[in-house]
Order: C-alpha cells, then sequence, then structure tokens
C-alpha cells in the first residue's frame, strides 16, 4: 500500500512534468515548422534555433498584466479557463505509454528499493476509453462558457460555433472509435494495446477482418474538428472573429486555454495510437531488428550533426551541432543497453507515432485553408456520419460472422 | 471511505438541484444541472457500476446538457424576472413538499428492507459487458421499444421543423 503511494506519487510528477515540457516545446516545433514549410526562419533569436523561446513564452504569459473586464459574467469567466484545462489534463491519467515496468530489487548506499513492478500508466480503468470521451464532452463548456460570460458577440460566436462543432464531430468520432473496440473486445487501453502484439498487420488499422482504415480516417479528421485546428478552427477563426471565444481573456487565462488545446492534441493523437497504430508495438517483431531502429536514426542524426558542424555555414553552428551531435550518438549508444531496453524500446514507439501524429497536424496546418462553416456542418452530417456509421456495420457483421 | 465520499457527493447533488430551481438566469441553472448530473456519476462509480457512470457523464453531462447550453446561448435567453406567487403556493407549498418527501421515504422504508439494500462497491453488473448482455437478452423489448420510440420523436422534429419552410 505505502509502495503503491509513493509510486503513484512518482509517476504523476514524472507524468506531469513531461507533459508539461512537451506542451511547452510542442508549440515550438509547430511555429518552426510552420515556418520551414513558409520558408523562414521561425523562432530564432532566444536560445540556438530558439530552443528557449517557450520559456520565454512562459515568462511573458506570466508577468502579463490579467485583465478582468468590468461586464463579463465573473464566476463563469473565471470558472471557464479552469475547465478547459482541468479536462484537458484528466485524460493524461488513464493513457498508457508501455508496457509493465519491471524494477528489481536494488541497494543504492543505505537505500534499499525492493522488488518493484508497476504499469507505465497512471491508472489502468477498465472503461479507460470511455473515460477519455467523458473528460473531452465536459471540455466543451470551458469554451462555450469562456465565449457566453465574456459578454462579447465575436466571443459569443466562436462559443457558439465550437459547441455545435463539437457536439456534431464527436458523433462520428464516437462510431470511429466503436469499430476498433469491436475487434479488441475491451474497453481498457491497455488491454487494447495487448491484443495488438505482434507486427503492424496486427495493429487494428491494419488487423483482420476487417482493416479499419476508413474508421482511422474518420477518427483523425472528427479528432481535428474536436480540438478545434486548421481546418476546422472556426470558433478562434481570426479573420472573422477577432480571437473567438478567448478574445476577452489575457495573460495566464489566455495560456490555459493555449494550454488545454496543445494537452487534448496529444490526448487525441494518443488515443490514435493506441486504438490504431498498436501503442507501443513495434512495426515488426525484434527478431527481424526492430529495436535496433532507434539506434539507427538516433546515430545518424548525431553523425549528420557532427558533419554539419565541422563545415558549418554560421560561426556559432561551430558550438551548436557538435553538442547536438554528441547528444544524439549518446542516446543511440543507451538504446543498445540491455537493461533499459525493455522499457525504452516501447516508449520510443509510443512518442514515434504520436511525434507522427503531431507532426500530421502541423503539415495540415501549413497546408490546409479554413472551412466555411455551412460546409462544416454538411461534411459531419452528410459525409462523416454516415461513412462512419457504415463502416462500423460492416465491422460489427464481419466480427460476428467470424466468430460463430 | 465509501459513506464520506457518498455524503459529499450526495450533498453536492442536492445543492445543485436546489439551485436549479433558485437560479435565476438559465446558463446558471443548466450549469448546476451539470453538477448534479456529475454528482450522480459518482455516486454510481462508487456503486462499483462504472459504465453507467461513464455514460451518465458523456450522455448526460456531455451531450444532452452542452445540448441545452448550446440553445440557451443561441436564443441569449437573459435572466428571469420575479413574479409574485399565488396564495396557495405561498401557504401549501412547503407542507405539501415535506408531506410527499414523508411519503416517499416511508415507501422506500417499507418497499425495500435493509437486506435488499445495494452495499458500496457490491453491484457486480455494472462493466459494459455485463450491461449489453443484459440489455440484448433479458431487456431486448423495451430497449427496441425505446429506440423506435426516439426514432419517432426524430421524425417528430423533423416534421415540425419542415413545417415552418
Amino acid at each position: 500500500m505505502e509502495s503503491f503511494i509513493v509510486l503513484t506519487v512518482i509517476k504523476a510528477v514524472i507524468v506531469f512534468a513531461v507533459l508539461m515540457t512537451t506542451l511547452a516545446y510542442l508549440q515550438w516545433v509547430e511555429r518552426k515548422v510552420i515556418a520551414h514549410i513558409q520558408v523562414r526562419p521561425g523562432p530564432y533569436r532566444v536560445g540556438p534555433h530558439g530552443l528557449l523561446q517557450p520559456l520565454a513564452d512562459v515568462i511573458k504569459l506570466i508577468t502579463k498584466e490579467d485583465l478582468l473586464p468590468p461586464y463579463v459574467s465573473k464566476p463563469f469567466y473565471l470558472l471557464a479557463p479552469f475547465l478547459a484545462i482541468t479536462m484537458a489534463l484528466i485524460s493524461i491519467s488513464v493513457i498508457p505509454f508501455g508496457p509493465v515496468l519491471q524494477f528489481g530489487p536494488l541497494d543504492i548506499g543505505p537505500l534499499h528499493i525492493p522488488h518493484v513492478e508497476t504499469a507505465m500508466q497512471l491508472t489502468d480503468l477498465n472503461i479507460g476509453v470511455l473515460f477519455i470521451l467523458a473528460a473531452s464532452s465536459m471540455g466543451v463548456y470551458g469554451i462555450a462558457l469562456a465565449g457566453w460570460s465574456s459578454n462579447n458577440k465575436y466571443a459569443l460566436l466562436g462559443g457558439l460555433r465550437s459547441s455545435a462543432q463539437m457536439i456534431s464531430y464527436e458523433l462520428p468520432m464516437s462510431l470511429a472509435i466503436a469499430a476498433p473496440l469491436l475487434l479488441s473486445n475491451t474497453l481498457s487501453l491497455r488491454k487494447l494495446v495487448e491484443s495488438q502484439q505482434g507486427s503492424i498487420l496486427d495493429w487494428n488499422v491494419l488487423h483482420g477482418p476487417f482493416p479499419q482504415i476508413i474508421s482511422f480516417l474518420v477518427f483523425l479528421i472528427a479528432a481535428f474538428a474536436e480540438t478545434n485546428r486548421v481546418p476546422f478552427d472556426l470558433p478562434e477563426a481570426e479573420n472573422e472573429l477577432v480571437a473567438g471565444f478567448h478574445t476577452e481573456y489575457s495573460s495566464m487565462k489566455f495560456a490555459s486555454f493555449f494550454m488545454a488545446e496543445y494537452a487534448n492534441m496529444i490526448t487525441v493523437s494518443c488515443m490514435a495510437t493506441l486504438l490504431f497504430l498498436g501503442g507501443w508495438v513495434a512495426p515488426w517483431p525484434a527478431a527481424y531488428g526492430s529495436s535496433l531502429v532507434p539506434t539507427v536514426i538516433f546515430g545518424g542524426a548525431g553523425v549528420l550533426a557532427l558533419y554539419h558542424g565541422a563545415a558549418a555555414a554560421r560561426k556559432r553552428d561551430h558550438a551548436t551541432f557538435p553538442v547536438f551531435g554528441v547528444v544524439f550518438l549518446i542516446l543511440a549508444g543507451v538504446f543498445l543497453l540491455p537493461a533499459v531496453q525493455s522499457w525504452l524500446l516501447p516508449l520510443f514507439w509510443f512518442c514515434a507515432k504520436v511525434g507522427a501524429i503531431l507532426f500530421l497536424y502541423i503539415w495540415i496546418r501549413g497546408t490546409l485553408p479554413r472551412f466555411r462553416y455551412d460546409q462544416l456542418m454538411a461534411f459531419t452530417w452528410k459525409f462523416l456520419f454516415p461513412v462512419a456509421m457504415m463502416n462500423l456495420l460492416a465491422t460489427g457483421f464481419l466480427v460476428a460472422w467470424m466468430a460463430k | 471511505m465509501d459513506v464520506i465520499l457518498f455524503l459529499v457527493f450526495a450533498t453536492i447533488a442536492v445543492v445543485c438541484a436546489i439551485n436549479v430551481v433558485v437560479q435565476r438566469h438559465p446558463i446558471s441553472s443548466a450549469l448546476s444541472l451539470v453538477g448534479v448530473m456529475g454528482s450522480l456519476a459518482v455516486l454510481y462509480l462508487l456503486l462499483g457500476a462504472e459504465f453507467i457512470a461513464a455514460a451518465q457523464v458523456i450522455v448526460y453531462a456531455g451531450a444532452v446538457m452542452v445540448l441545452f447550453v448550446f440553445v440557451i446561448m443561441l436564443l441569449n435567453a437573459g435572466a428571469e424576472s420575479k413574479k409574485g406567487r399565488s396564495y396557495m403556493s405561498q401557504f401549501l407549498g412547503v407542507p405539501l413538499l415535506i408531506f410527499l418527501l414523508g411519503l416517499t421515504a416511508f415507501f422506500v422504508q417499507r418497499m425495500f428492507p435493509e437486506t435488499t439494500m445495494v452495499k458500496f462497491g457490491g453491484f457486480t453488473g455494472g462493466g459494459a459487458e455485463a450491461i449489453g448482455r443484459a440489455l440484448f437478452t433479458t431487456y431486448l423489448l423495451p430497449f427496441e421499444v425505446t429506440s423506435i420510440l426516439i426514432l419517432i420523436a426524430i421524425l417528430g422534429a423533423l416534421v415540425l421543423a419542415k413545417r415552418g419552410e
């Protein structure tokens, strides 16, 4: 019991710290990627290649004046950002990042650590999928209330659009989630991944009797709309609505909406990974060398960085590139250690998959224009919803037929 | 622990329910209703019915109430003004309420003696599998009838919406 509490606290602290860092740096990555898509360097001034930009942003947001407009509906105005960030962060508690972790009995000087066995996850609910759906459906209140309580017509329109959009896209999203659940026959996220063990052909997106490719695409599209991202970012369409539902918010209250959006992006990417892409399962078995992939990738990156550092075009790159090269090479070596491979490799594949989906998010933001409002509604009700329904029906029939 | 949690969330549920009626602004009332739904979900969870708890949050607190809030915001409903109550409700309201509550408590006491009550966590049919089985075997007829009823309601809403054009 005691070790359970200690372990849970340690895990919670680690997950929270990693999540917060990822949130901050996801925004840096987004700005960099968008900048390179648009052929400009992006953040460059704060730290090497703008790497300290998130820190500067945090300091800026904390020290800004926190305005409380006199005409707002105070309790709801203050409640809204709190709701948004809480509901966004709470979902991470049920997401599994890797398999069960074994931690041998260990003696460090006077400190004795007994044998510990713990899942790389804060808590394994047997209704994990439903928990995330519930949290995301409660998150709508944050945005809707922010729009309404601001007492501003742009904010109200943004809030209205957002709630209509989220209600509409939740239906195809739930239907798209239901189909892989039929294949895996569980609601627990951990068992969901365990049912997809093996290779890429056992992932739900390619797994028989009915590959869930359609359902995966529907889920991704609906997820973009649920998180209010381009091309579905009508709630904050800046050329029509100033800034949409958060027009009247400043300082940390604005930051919590911002963080909620990025936290939702991460949650949704984790969901897509767990439901369709096999979670932390490698694309092909370790017997065929999948355990060498991270070493090859990091080693290649390290050598490339060292090479560029040797022939750097700018003066400061002589210093920065070799540092990154050495860090990458050390990482490549760490992945070869058998002691850490059992948990580091699954973690690598999980992060790689989540990262790929997050990159897709950013890529699409740099590529597609925004929907018009009637197009948005017609798209979900007349196309996405029937497609998801048909897919679910076909999956259900095939699963029932195969079970016979 | 269970009893403390039950008391806390039961109190929240009752306070929110009273707040639904007391509040004058529709948005405040709707949000109090969300509070009621949320605390009911926690009570289900305490009983061990986790699937029903999740469904309660997703369907009622999530979907239905968001729709309510959406409509209230769309119509931009303002705060209601207070009107004078009739003499009958002024004098008979509270006694009648107490009478009703007493009657309900009495019948609950009579019909469900303590031995048949569900204990905290003692309810085992709360998982998704058990509920699915019950819905599609024991309660198949009520389930199908309800779905037809909802279909009729949707058709009715369509007809009403078409008439306005």
